[in-house]
């Protein structure tokens, strides 16, 4: 039989963070968080994380507190809208980072 | 062990003792019994397989691509229409590497409708990428039908086994079944490299750019238009391929050696008549009696038609005085497919024959042996009378 | 950007009465989801988008022990172009009319095999589900087939940019419907599916994920067909902020629009969200409408009639 290895190419992905690039350049509103307010924080317990459940991209952690990616964070504002204690608060892009409390 | 069945059946049994794993057909005349008698060996115990009775010849074609991207072999037929259903998955088969066996019971297309034979169905998909294999009778309908198993699974590309409704999907034949052991031993099991494993996952045939583009380890990986080209590398190698695999087959079971052309009586021949399927042995009786009356004619079947084995064509047929085509398809607004291919085998040949195309048979039309006779005693006569338009027998205008 | 006015701020949750009661129901709480991720970030998906959201909750329900069968559709495009996948969980990427088939394809090939206890799961758009792909899925259905199959119904044909579906509502301007808006009504898929007899149909919503959640993985536990179906909002194609997803998904099951059941051997209940609902007064259904875009060319007549729509049905709920 032909020893020549046959179908070498098949479309097959591998998984892998970042298909879309650096998804965090998309951001036109920024997510801070207050962590005065923070539930988690605030009580140091493990509560609330409804800005990780809803998070459509993964991109925030489930920890106290809960650090956002911002490699990757679209800055869709769900996490700002479903925070119970408005803790999350949009700002722009522009604004300097180490605002943020 | 010899025994006399239908050409289906003939299928059926070369699809058992492959052991395909899944099986997924929708009934349409004449593949019909193909599927039924497979129903009625896995239902009986007879087989182990599982049997899908799917809704349409499209989910047919969509069961058996994802059983066999999840690593079962798998086998599906139809005919006509329902292999026009399939179309898109037919397409799709081929671009994700499968090795898939279909059987195509070969029949006319509607509008109007027709259930009887002509080649139009499976012609009309010879640019999807399937491998496409002609059988000329029953025997040679189980044969190939085990051989298309180690071929498809060789080069990662689907096979198409046709062969003529009716006339040998519905006519008894003898033929000898192969030994389930010997069958074995030529066929390994299908383990492929790539399959849908949660232990190793992947995303099987998603969108791919045009261009080439990084993994994720970095490394450059192919864009569609490398991919694409790969498969047409793979289309042509399996020619050798499949030549190969013939001779093991004949090795072990003493049958095959004419794995791309199948010729009778061309060797001292001046005129070639060259057809697929069974009318190549119909023509057999018209090449006898025109050789009686001293006229040096043979008959060519084409077994392979797609890859085109156009070496092989074309060393049978350069320096021939006619080469005479007749064929149960046509290229609609241009002239009959397998005419236009040897046509363009012949093209470098510094020794090109005159080539006629005759149409006939479509829907079913009887093909009368007094036609065939007048039509290549019309063509040996006056080989160089003829243009490009096809010649049309037994038309009753 | 269109920008909602009747969006008022909730008083804030409190999650830990909300908890206690999940413990008590045997509810997954956002406290006991697992933490695992199956999807990657980065991916192309839109900012704010509801599929998302049901996707990584859904994965996280489903396991590692899982493969995937999707058809073109927006997920097609989150789950990442060659030769990066955006999904951690093998998937086979199938035509499109060809799903339900392909689903059934797999766990052939699983009993062939012999591979036991692995979900096959089909998850594709309304279009691939409610149009053209619903002939392989009823055949799938009828043949008893094992697979889970998921819908996400965002109402339109969004990857293509937002042409009318069979389950785009009635009212919804699309680049299709572009003027009057679709004159039709949505096609009741779930109804559909549940008509081959299959054991579990169930609903559910991107902004309910741990409700979404305890749906995939009730489906883990059974065989059979199972169909869940998930209304999911799209911020482009419906026409509203990416920060509001949630809140325009829960406003839909609130006002008594799309209701969150299931159907177990035949057997209808409502749940979650719109089982607390029984009873109760809900915010009119034009407070939905108003928070979108794609409900601009409505009339009055058109939201009365509506409105009488959910309250008949509701009157049948609440007897």
């Amino acid at each position: 039989m032909k020893t020549e290895d046959f179908c070498k190419m098949i479309s097959r992905g591998k998984p892998g963070p970042g298909d879309g690039g650096n998804t965090g350049s998309w951001r036109v509103l920024r997510p801070v968080i207050n962590l005065e307010l923070c539930i988690p924080v605030k009580t140091n317990k493990r509560a609330c994380f409804n800005c990780w459940l809803y998070c459509p991209d993964s991109v925030v952690s489930k920890t106290i507190p809960p650090v956002i990616n911002f490699d990757y964070c679209k800055g869709c504002g769900i996490c700002a809208e479903e925070c119970p204690v408005n803790a999350i608060s949009m700002v722009d892009e522009a604004t300097p980072i180490d605002e943020e409390k | 062990m010899h025994i006399i069945e239908s050409g289906n059946v003939a299928a059926a049994t070369g699809v058992k003792l492959s052991r395909a794993q899944v099986i997924a057909a929708y009934p349409i005349t004449p593949q019909t019994p193909l599927t039924e008698k497979l129903s009625e060996f896995v239902e009986s115990g007879e087989f182990e397989a599982e049997y899908i009775p799917v809704e349409s010849e499209h989910s047919a074609m969509g069961v058996c691509i994802a059983a066999s991207t999840a690593g079962a072999r798998a086998f599906t037929a139809t005919s006509a229409n329902g292999l026009l259903y399939m179309s898109e998955q037919l397409h799709w088969a081929v671009g994700a590497r499968l090795p898939l066996v279909m059987c195509v019971a070969n029949r006319g297309i509607g509008a109007p409708w027709t259930v009887w034979n002509d080649q139009q169905d499976s012609m009309s998909q010879r640019d999807a990428g399937w491998i496409q294999l002609y059988a000329n009778d029953h025997q040679q309908i189980i044969d190939t039908v085990i051989k298309a198993f180690l071929l498809a699974q060789t080069v990662s590309i689907p096979v198409m086994v046709c062969y003529d409704g009716y006339l040998l999907s519905h006519t008894y034949m003898p033929f000898d079944q192969p030994d389930q052991g010997d069958v074995d031993s030529f066929l390994p099991t299908f383990s492929p490299e790539n399959f849908l494993n949660p232990e190793d996952p992947g995303n099987f045939n998603p969108v791919t750019l045009p261009d080439v583009r990084p993994g994720v380890d970095g490394k450059m990986e192919p864009g569609y238009i490398e991919i694409r080209h790969n498969l047409h590398h793979d289309l042509r190698s399996s020619i050798e391929v499949y030549g190969e695999i013939d001779s093991e087959y004949e090795e072990k079971f003493g049958r095959g050696g004419n794995p791309f052309i199948e010729k009778y009586k061309c060797e001292d021949a001046e005129f070639v008549a060259v057809c697929i399927g069974s009318l190549s042995y119909q023509l057999r009786d018209v090449i006898d009696i025109m050789r009686d009356s001293g006229t040096r004619v043979g008959v060519m079947g084409v077994q392979m038609y797609r890859p085109f084995p156009d070496e092989a064509i074309a060393d049978a047929l350069s320096g021939k005085k006619c080469v005479i085509v007749f064929e149960k398809a046509l290229s609609y607004g241009n002239q009959g497919p397998l005419y236009g291919d040897i046509k363009s085998a012949l093209y470098c040949s510094d020794d090109k024959p005159p080539i006629h195309n005759y149409i006939l048979g479509l829907g079913g039309r009887e093909i009368r042996t007094q036609h065939l006779l007048d039509a290549l005693t019309d063509s040996c006569g006056s080989p160089e009378t003829f243009g490009d338009t096809p010649r049309w027998i037994g038309l009753k205008l | 950007m269109w920008f909602p006015g009747n969006f008022r701020r909730h008083p804030p949750l409190d999650w830990a009465e909300t908890l206690k009661k999940n413990i008590m129901e045997k509810k997954t709480t956002i406290l006991n989801l697992t933490e695992e991720e199956f999807v990657h970030p980065g991916n192309r998906a839109c900012s704010g988008c509801g599929l998302s959201i049901i996707y990584r909750i859904g994965l996280k329900a489903l396991g590692r022990n899982t493969i995937l069968v999707v058809p073109p559709s927006c997920l097609t495009v989150l789950q990442g172009l060659y030769p990066v996948a955006s999904t951690q969980l093998p998937c086979v990427n199938v035509t499109f009319a060809s799903t339900g088939a392909a689903a059934t394809g797999v766990r052939g090939a699983m009993r062939a095999l012999k591979k036991e206890n692995v979900n096959v799961v089909a998850w594709a758009g309304d279009g691939g589900t409610a149009d053209i792909g619903i002939q392989a899925l009823s055949g799938a259905c009828e043949r008893g087939e094992d697979i889970i199959y998921i819908c996400y119904d965002n109402e339109a044909y969004m990857n293509t940019g937002v042409q009318r579906s069979g389950t785009t509502p009635q009212g919804v301007l699309t680049t299709t419907t572009p003027i009057k808006g679709k004159l039709q009504e949505k096609k009741d898929v779930p109804a559909i599916i549940a008509a081959h007899g299959i054991g579990y149909v169930a609903t559910a919503s991107a902004a309910y994920p741990l409700d979404f959640y305890d749906k995939v993985k009730k489906a883990t536990t059974l065989s059979g067909p199972r169909y869940i179906h998930v209304h999911t909002p799209c911020p482009p194609g419906w026409s509203f902020d990416s920060r509001y997803t949630i809140k325009v998904g829960k406003l839909a099951v609130k006002s008594g629009l799309f209701d969150l059941y299931e159907i177990e051997n035949g057997e209808f209940k409502l749940t979650g969200e719109s089982k607390r609902l029984v009873g109760k007064d809900k915010p009119p259904v034009n407070d939905y409408f108003n928070s979108q875009g794609r409900f601009k060319s409505l009339d009055e007549e058109m939201v009365k009639k509506v409105q009488a729509q959910v309250d008949a049905k509701w009157a049948g709920y609440d007897a």
